[in-house]
């Protein structure tokens, strides 16, 4: 797992993928910083989290395209499958390459209540939770995104189809508004991503929406290893 | 060392391969032979764990691939046909990540320095992959392959798209490293395969259609042997001769040379040889032999025969 970490994370660097994720991550941050930080004359990092959630749907795609689709359309996968490494531990390899880098995007944020720090005292609390619902968002959607990435073997069906998801899944909350059938919305309001991620932009922390998503990261991070058990055996 | 038993691979409905069974013992140098889409590399891929096959077993050092992947895999060097390479990385760095991803427990440094000086590309580790030839991609492809000295080292053609020199030096590193692992190495290249090999496989549309020593097989395979002659004198006096010789199984003449000389084609058991009676019969005859040739069949003859009764659906 380690060597695959390392890899991944090696990978990121030396070409422009890293550099390109972390300046438009930094742009769109930082323009929602200005605008309802310094602009509206208030402390709270809460907006500016929850438009980031748009912004962190079209960026993680991006992170995780390249994971198993370049590997199987290079071949390289297989010196991956052949190696003594178990599948689990290639995928959480993958995993967690993307996700410190997706973490590194987000380290932007303590820069920001620093800064907010030079003016009035910020509200370490909320914002360290919203930081943690940040990363648990983030690492669920890479999680899905790494599953789509391992379904294909061409980098752009994976991003597309990973922008996508994203998509479908912000606008949960807009389905719901739409619909008149009781269940539906039942199950649409509980399976809304930004529903669980508002909560923690406001500064609670709670039980259920940590196990949400965490229990979205574990299930697409076992998809994956059937997803690639699969391709073995067909 | 590598036992394989009633191997079946299906796509679908098309049977990749088709019920292969084989042994290698420690120390052979295994050709596995075949004309293109035989089943070759579905094969390699099996044994070393890459896909899975339909049914049937493979044994590696007596740990199953199924079982125990983690051992199995770990006594398996496999270079695919295409060498898994990332191309963004340098050679130095690629070789180090295949070492941690192998879980090698060498001297990390020492060893990969052994390894480039082996396949010699100890001048390239500072070089981006994407930059390199074919022929040291290939190169780096073997090393990763050699990484950690496994017992079992499974190529795939490794030397497609080398330069004849390049092709001689991979043929020598082979036959070098037969001596410490257990080779198999696939090719569509007959004359690499008899250079290299102690013994010979021969699949075609996924079936196992000979596994002999690689001298027996020419020898089992012709079984007669044929003599070309050109001789001065009446012709039917001459076969009329070569009939009365035992062990001729079959004779016949091709073409007029000229008027008094002929062609002619005696073909006889590989027990026994018939030169010399060809020679005093002729003597006794007094018709001049001017020319005699014997010929074995080749193995490229017996790799076609092989491979064409196996399209027909015979074995």
């Amino acid at each position: 797992m380690g060597a695959i970490l390392k890899r991944e994370l090696g990978s990121f660097f030396s070409s422009a993928t890293a550099y390109v994720v972390m300046a438009v991550f930094f742009f769109f941050s930082g323009l929602f910083f200005n605008a309802y930080v310094f602009a509206s004359n208030s402390t709270s990092l809460t907006y500016v989290f929850s438009n980031m959630f748009y912004i962190i749907m079209f960026i993680i795609p991006i992170i995780t395209m390249k994971s198993f689709a370049e590997e199987k359309k290079q071949k390289s996968d297989q010196a991956l499958l052949t190696s003594p490494c178990s599948l689990t531990e290639i995928v959480l390899g993958k995993f967690l390459g993307a996700f410190i880098m997706y973490a590194l995007c987000c380290a932007i944020f303590l820069v920001y209540a620093v800064v907010i720090s030079f003016f009035a005292a910020p509200q370490w609390s909320v914002i360290l939770c919203t930081l943690l619902g940040t990363l648990l968002l983030g690492g669920s959607m890479i999680a899905i995104n790494v599953f789509i990435s391992a379904m294909t073997e061409s980098q752009v069906v994976a991003a597309v189809l990973g922008m996508g998801v994203g998509l479908l899944i912000s606008m949960m909350s807009y389905f719901v508004s739409l619909i008149d059938v009781e269940w539906i919305k039942t199950v649409l309001e509980k399976i809304s991503f930004l529903n669980y991620y508002q909560n923690f932009t406001i500064g609670i922390l709670s039980f259920t929406d940590v196990i949400f998503f965490l229990s979205v990261t574990a299930l697409f991070l076992f998809f994956t290893v059937r997803a690639l058990e699969k391709r073995r055996w067909s | 060392m590598i036992e394989v038993k009633n191997l079946t691979k299906c796509y679908g409905d098309i049977k990749a391969i088709d019920d292969i069974s084989f042994t290698v013992d420690t120390g052979e140098v295994l050709g596995f032979l075949g004309p293109n889409g035989a089943g070759k590399s579905t094969t390699m891929n099996i044994i070393t764990g890459y896909i899975s096959s339909t049914s049937g077993t493979v044994t590696v050092d007596g740990s199953e691939i199924l079982e125990s992947p983690r051992e199995t895999k770990r006594k398996i060097g496999y270079l695919p046909e295409i060498p898994p390479l990332y191309p963004d990385m340098t050679v130095r760095k690629y070789l180090e990540f295949m070492f941690d991803l192998k879980k090698v427990r060498l001297p990390k440094k020492e060893h990969i320095e052994e390894i480039m000086r082996l396949v010699q590309i100890s001048d390239k580790g500072g070089r981006l992959i994407k930059n390199l030839s074919k022929g040291y991609r290939q190169r780096v492809g073997f090393a990763q392959a050699l990484l950690g000295n496994p017992p079992v080292l499974i190529l795939d053609e490794p030397t497609v798209g080398l330069d004849p020199k390049q092709i001689i030096e991979i043929r020598k590193l082979i036959r070098s490293l037969g001596k410490k692992h257990t080779v198999i190495f696939s090719s569509h290249v007959l004359s690499e395969i008899s250079a290299t090999c102690d013994r010979i496989i021969v699949i075609s549309e996924g079936r196992l259609v000979a596994d002999a020593k690689t001298d027996e097989l020419s020898k089992s395979l012709g079984k007669s042997q044929k003599l070309s002659l050109t001789i001065e004198g009446n012709s039917a006096d001459i076969l009329a001769e070569i009939k009365k010789i035992p062990g001729v199984q079959k004779y016949v003449k091709l073409r007029d040379i000229s008027e008094k000389t002929a062609e002619y084609s005696v073909e006889y058991g590989t027990d026994n040889d018939i030169r010399r009676e060809v020679f005093s019969a002729m003597v006794r005859i007094n018709c001049p032999i001017l020319e005699m040739k014997s010929g074995n069949e080749s193995l490229e003859d017996m790799f076609l025969k092989l491979t064409q009764n196996a399209g027909k659906g015979g074995r």
